[in-house]
């Protein structure tokens, strides 16, 4: 029982990721930040998001350079739920496209505070390594091991945070504020004007999930809407489905339900078909399974994302800085798009399984569709 | 009026307090909240707890003989997780999937029943082995993240709704599921020789064995029972929402708890499908009603717990007084 609680609590704090020092929540500085980030234009090559980023500051990596071929070394958090599982996928296949890697070295902490320090001092004490990606299971637990594994090499960080400035850089897509204002806005502009809104949140405590929530929150108050209700499902499907049967036959009509993350939409538009009634706005994320619904049925709506892209980005940082090549530091951010009624064609492909990721950006990649259990 | 008490007092003392307890949530949700009387109302609120219900039902069998089936909600969470699996390969195997589904069960239940009745190891800590390899099992399968999904003919017993029906106008085959589930385990426990001897082994398991009652035989058919419940209710819980790898979690207390508040004792030998039933209602009745009230979750909870105990405390209560 245990064991299931703490693998959902992993599945949920993978959902979220990003800002390594919030424990400010409703910090206006970040939210405006990553507002900005969200309209402008990002640099790098076209129709490659995972290696574009934003004007950033450039880290210098010439203390780095070395001969090939690499070691890579990596301290994975879990591959506890379907994004992580997408994302470490997609990883894989990065590597493969690299023939300077001559070795790819992995531990998977299985959503383990504990167990990633040890994997990290292992990977320290190997040898082995050329430089140390890591993917931290939680920001504060595991600042302390990455801080003593900067003192003898390169430290790649990606998806969350940790509070230390010693890594060359630390790749993540825009953030959780950012997330909340795509959906939140669309609610705001595509609901009637005082509609109702049911905010639909996985738990509490987690800083991009609540910064999902409070930025979405702000905006649809500034815009005059009735949230009737923000409630915790645990990213239980069932639970979902109850929650908004229940909210139904409460309140009636609901026009809009906000969700912090995509994995139960399918559910929420569920109880809407259930009682026979027409399907208002539900936001989703990029899983298969909610386009697809999204799509048949027709819906007006919107689709934040934070992008699986962000797996292979790490696999190519290393690889610059081992070059003594420039990188985007000490922060990369990644473009963060939301899929929208006017791209969801680009995105369905009923050859992936229910819930691949469509912001994968994995297609022209070894292996694609199967390695990724597509046909 | 000097000789006894009036018929209307007879009346009141012999019917189970657990269906007045009932009564009184369904007002007072009614009450709050006025939409609960129409069909879609009353109709989710039963096709809710029809899992409950399902679980409750088996989990009395293995009560009433003397032990608990803590690996209900495992076997619940694996045989979700391994529909959506193998489903996901061949969609169109929903039949040959639920009958392995059921087969599994049935394994679960024997295996249980062999470890309790056989290696004597008490139920407690039987099942409790079960639910950790259980939920090992399903861990490994899956990778701890649900893969594949359920197909609209798996998910036809939990979601579909029967519409224009006379007089509810709408009937969730849920519900129908339940209530032939219940039907036939209430037979099964009351109107058979196999469910007296549930009872014979549960209250003295000593000398039911030396009255010649196959009581291993009897244990073991009460885990399979159980466990084929669990395959049953979690396929209703699957199909209303498709896959969770956290489906389980939980069930087998929500349904011990459900044959408790029916009177079930729970050092076995007596207990009862039907008040089983009202028990699972009643769980779901206080789910719901807390639910209305808005009580945050953590709150919630207390609450439960708080009213939980109150009602197992009552049935004990009732049972001294009624000298069983």
């Amino acid at each position: 029982m245990k064991l299931m609680k703490s693998t959902m609590l992993a599945a949920a704090l993978s959902l979220a990721a990003g800002a390594a020092t919030a424990q400010n929540y409703d910090d206006p500085e970040e939210f405006a930040k990553q507002e900005a980030m969200l309209s402008a234009e990002a640099k790098g090559p076209e129709g490659k998001p995972w290696l574009q980023h934003f004007d950033e500051k450039m880290a210098d990596t010439s203390q780095y350079a070395k001969d090939g071929p690499y070691t890579l070394c990596f301290s994975n958090a879990g591959v506890n739920n379907p994004w992580r599982v997408v994302g470490w996928n997609t990883m894989q296949a990065e590597v493969e496209m690299h023939d300077e890697i001559g070795n790819f070295i992995v531990t998977d902490a299985e959503g383990s505070d504990d167990k990633q320090i040890a994997d990290i001092d292992d990977l320290l004490a190997g040898g082995q390594c050329d430089i140390l990606i890591v993917s931290p299971n939680t920001t504060a637990a595991l600042t302390p091991a990455i801080e003593k594994a900067c003192e003898t090499l390169p430290v790649v960080i990606f998806d969350r945070g940790v509070n230390t400035q010693c890594p060359v850089t630390f790749i993540k897509p825009v953030g959780g504020y950012g997330f909340g204002i795509q959906a939140g806005r669309f609610i705001a502009e595509n609901a009637p004007e005082g509609g109702k809104v049911l905010m639909l949140r996985i738990l509490p405590g987690v800083d991009v999930l609540e910064t999902r929530y409070s930025s979405a929150k702000h905006i649809l108050e500034d815009a005059g809407m009735e949230i009737v209700g923000a409630e915790f499902t645990d990213g239980d499907r069932a639970k979902t489905k109850s929650i908004v049967e229940d909210y139904i036959q409460r309140v009636g009509n609901i026009d809009a339900v906000w969700m912090d993350a995509g994995a139960t939409s399918v559910a929420a538009i569920e109880a809407f078909e259930d009682m026979g009634m027409d399907v208002p706005i539900v936001t989703g994320e990029d899983q298969q399974d909610f386009l697809q619904k999204w799509q048949e049925l027709g819906l007006n709506t919107i689709a934040p994302t934070y992008p699986t892209y962000q797996w292979r980005t790490p696999i190519i940082a290393s690889l610059q800085i081992l070059k003594g090549e420039e990188v985007p530091g000490p922060e990369w951010n990644l473009p963060q798009p939301a899929i929208t009624n006017e791209t969801l064609a680009d995105y369905i492909n009923a050859d992936m399984p229910p819930l691949h990721y469509a912001m994968c950006g994995c297609e022209d990649m070894p292996d694609y569709p199967g390695r990724w259990g597509g046909k | 009026m000097s000789d006894g008490p009036s018929p209307l007092v007879k009346f009141l003392t012999r019917i189970n307090p657990i269906l007045i307890v009932l009564v009184v949530l369904v007002i007072v949700i009614a009450v709050i909240s006025p939409n609960f009387l129409q069909p879609f109302g009353y109709m989710n609120f039963l096709k809710r707890a029809a899992p409950i219900i399902v679980l409750a039902c088996g989990q009395v069998f293995v009560i009433t003989s003397g032990g608990f089936d803590l690996s209900q909600g495992a076997l619940a969470t694996l045989t979700v997780i391994g529909s959506s699996i193998l489903l996901g390969m061949d969609p169109d195997g929903t039949w040959w999937v639920i009958t392995l589904a059921l087969m599994a069960g049935v394994l679960v239940g024997l295996v249980n029943g062999f470890v309790v009745g056989v290696l004597k190891v008490p139920s407690i800590i039987a099942t409790l082995g079960m639910m950790i390899s259980l939920t090992g099992i399903a861990l490994t399968w899956s990778g701890g993240a649900p893969r594949g999904y359920l197909p609209d003919a798996y998910r036809l017993f939990g979601r579909v709704l029967i519409k224009d029906v006379p007089f509810v106008t709408i009937l969730p085959v849920a519900v129908i599921v339940a209530a032939v589930v219940a039907a036939a385990l209430w037979l099964l426990m009351h109107r058979t020789n196999y469910g007296r001897l549930q009872h014979v082994v549960g209250d003295n398991p000593r000398s039911a064995a030396f009255a010649g009652v196959p009581h291993r035989r009897v244990r073991t058919l009460a885990f399979v029972i159980s466990s084929v419940s669990a395959v049953l209710a979690v396929i209703l819980l699957g199909g209303f929402a498709g896959v969770s790898t956290d489906v389980g979690t939980g069930l087998e207390l929500q349904a011990i708890t459900a044959a408790v508040i029916g009177g079930a004792r729970l050092l076995g030998g007596h207990g009862a499908v039907g008040a089983s039933v009202i028990g699972a209602l009643v769980l779901q009745a206080i789910f719901t009603l807390l639910n209305m009230l808005g009580f945050p979750k953590p709150l919630r909870d207390v609450v439960q717990g708080l009213i939980l105990i109150a009602a197992v405390a009552l049935a004990a209560y009732r049972r001294r007084r009624s000298g069983q």
